[in-house]
């Protein structure tokens, strides 16, 4: 099974038989993937029923519930790592929602679709119209996206935060970018830790 | 499918969280499927309030086929091909094992006599069953309803009898309103003149105050949804309203039916004896006030399902009880199902309960 590719970076950075919480896990396809692959013991959380149902009929540790507000639940550091992969612009309040997963995880990896990208810019800037690209693929009035976010953006709020930045990657067009990747990159992930 | 019937007499008396004992305890039970060589493919499967041993074979009394017969059996999601299925009769009820129509030491029968048990008692007396057939630790344990509280219980209590608790529509603890209509139910069993303090063994049985119960009962098992839809202002037999009191409406002929038959199979005192057991149920007061502590340090995975349109147990209490869980750092899932039926939703017709059972199981 093929992982999208800043799960596809994530499942790679985890270490074997990590404990792992995946926020807002979907079908599980990171979970399973990693149990499958790196024997971890992983767990999620998903808001979306039908989801949650699919992941349990697969015999993963699933539970449904809102990430703005349960996260509280869980243990400091309960887990060796948190995942929150394209979620993060939705969250009420990303910053808290950043804060719990440095709590719960003693590292978190955050993915997020880049705003700053060019596509986006320049279907703002020359069309003068809220962007619709590959990677912000629904219109203004039905996208949950509530709080758009761009990587210079996600550095700043990680500094404030006190994190730290342990790895990060970028992609376009699922490939990796290295460079000048506020205007290049279409995704970003960044693994965090804070002491 | 055919059960095995069996029952289980326990040579050590049973101690009781009231202080007493039961002595000479009778479990009654029913298997299927065959136990492996170690032991190690056995499910528990708890029973709800007024459920019994026999989960997936004909009853006795009604000729009924099992209660649960949609999900156990072979190819079924909780597959007895593969598993070795157990459910017992819980102690206080009426079908085999010890309750009050059970008889003393006097030959009599206990009557009020009986001790008050919680559902712990039920739940240690199945832990002698495990005992006794040789179980060290269950695949799993499954129960709806109280079946639930007797899972969260055994879990709690017995942490390494179980790999996996499956808990559906439950709670860890009878709320005020629950407690509320479990007392409607007693007052109108003894409220009958043939309760006679539970005396009745030698004549006729408080049938009225028994029906009256289990019509109270009966509508917190159902969502206004689901009673709108099979009757809503129906008239049963009739063209017109009778201006009378016999039963117009078809919900209240259901009620009635429902009542009545509830009366052929289940003992009046059962009811008040497992109706209390359900009251006294709080997993976090026998935990220091805590329902994490309740948990802690548990390796079982769990799961909890709840239904949107069950009032009786919502979603909130499932909640409660995957929050203590999350905090005890327990491998636990929970999924809401939606399923019109209300709290009896677990018993009947969800197909996604049957994905999610079986995927859980494994």
């Amino acid at each position: 099974m093929n992982l999208r590719p800043d799960l596809a970076a994530i499942a790679d950075a985890i270490s074997e038989n990590a404990r792992v919480l995946d926020i807002g896990c979907g079908d599980g396809a990171l979970l399973a993937n990693l149990r499958h692959t790196k024997q971890v013991d992983a767990r999620g959380m998903e808001i979306d029923g039908a989801c949650v149902e699919r992941c349990v009929a697969q015999g993963l540790s699933v539970v449904q519930g809102d990430a703005n507000r349960d996260l509280a639940d869980y243990p400091e550091k309960g887990f060796d790592y948190t995942v929150l992969s394209q979620t993060l612009q939705t969250a009420t309040r990303p910053d808290r929602m950043l804060d719990q997963l440095l709590r719960v995880g003693r590292q978190a990896f955050v993915s997020f679709p880049n705003f700053a990208h060019w596509r986006t810019r320049s279907a703002l800037m020359l069309g003068g119209r809220m962007p619709v690209t590959r990677a912000i693929p629904v219109s203004w009035y039905e996208t949950p996206n509530i709080h758009h976010v761009t990587v210079k953006d996600f550095r700043e709020l990680a500094d404030e935060k006190n994190a730290k930045v342990e790895r990060e990657w970028f992609f376009a067009d699922g490939k990796p970018v290295t460079s000048g990747t506020n205007w290049r990159a279409e995704f970003a992930v960044f693994q965090l830790s804070r002491d | 499918m055919a059960g095995a019937s069996q029952s289980l007499r326990l040579n050590d008396p049973l101690p009781l969280d009231g202080g007493g004992e039961l002595v000479n305890a009778c479990i009654a039970y029913e298997t299927y499927g065959a136990p492996n060589e170690d032991r190690s493919n056995a499910i528990l499967l708890c029973h709800a309030l007024t459920g019994d041993q026999y989960v997936a074979s004909e009853h006795p009394v009604t000729g009924k086929p099992g209660w649960w017969e949609r999900m156990v059996g072979p190819g079924k999601p909780i597959d007895t091909n593969r598993y070795h299925v157990i459910c017992a009769n819980v102690i206080g009820s009426c079908m085999g094992s010890s309750g009050p129509a059970s008889e003393a030491s006097d030959g009599k029968p206990y009557a009020m006599r009986f001790p008050v048990i919680t559902i712990r008692d039920m739940v240690r007396a199945l832990v002698a069953l495990l005992d006794e057939l040789g179980i060290d630790q269950l695949h799993a344990v499954v129960g709806g309803s109280m079946g639930g509280m007797q899972a969260l219980s055994l879990a709690a209590n017995w942490p390494e009898r179980a790999a996996r608790v499956l808990v559906i529509a439950s709670t860890s603890r009878h709320s005020a309103q629950n407690i509320a209509f479990h007392e409607l139910g007693r007052q109108a069993v003894m409220a009958d003149p043939r309760w006679n303090g539970g005396d009745y063994y030698q004549g006729e049985a408080p049938d009225a105050g028994l029906a009256v119960a289990r019509m109270a009962a009966h509508i917190t098992y159902l969502s206004e949804e689901a009673l709108t839809e099979k009757f809503g202002r129906n008239l049963q037999d009739r063209d017109a309203k009778s201006f009378g009191f016999d039963a117009d409406f078809q919900v209240e002929s259901y009620l009635r039916y429902q009542g009545s038959g509830f009366t052929r199979r289940f003992d009046a005192n059962s009811y008040l004896y497992i109706t209390r057991a359900m009251d006294y149920f709080d997993l976090a007061e026998e935990h220091g006030g805590k329902l994490a502590n309740a948990f802690a340090g548990t390796a079982a995975r769990f799961c909890l399902v709840s239904f949107d349109s069950d009032w009786l147990y919502p979603t909130s209490e499932s909640r409660h009880v995957v929050r203590a869980l999350n905090a005890a750092g327990a491998a636990v899932s929970f999924v809401e199902l939606s399923a019109p039926h209300g709290h009896d939703s677990f018993l009947l017709d969800v197909p996604a309960l049957d994905r999610v059972v079986k995927g859980f199981i494994g």
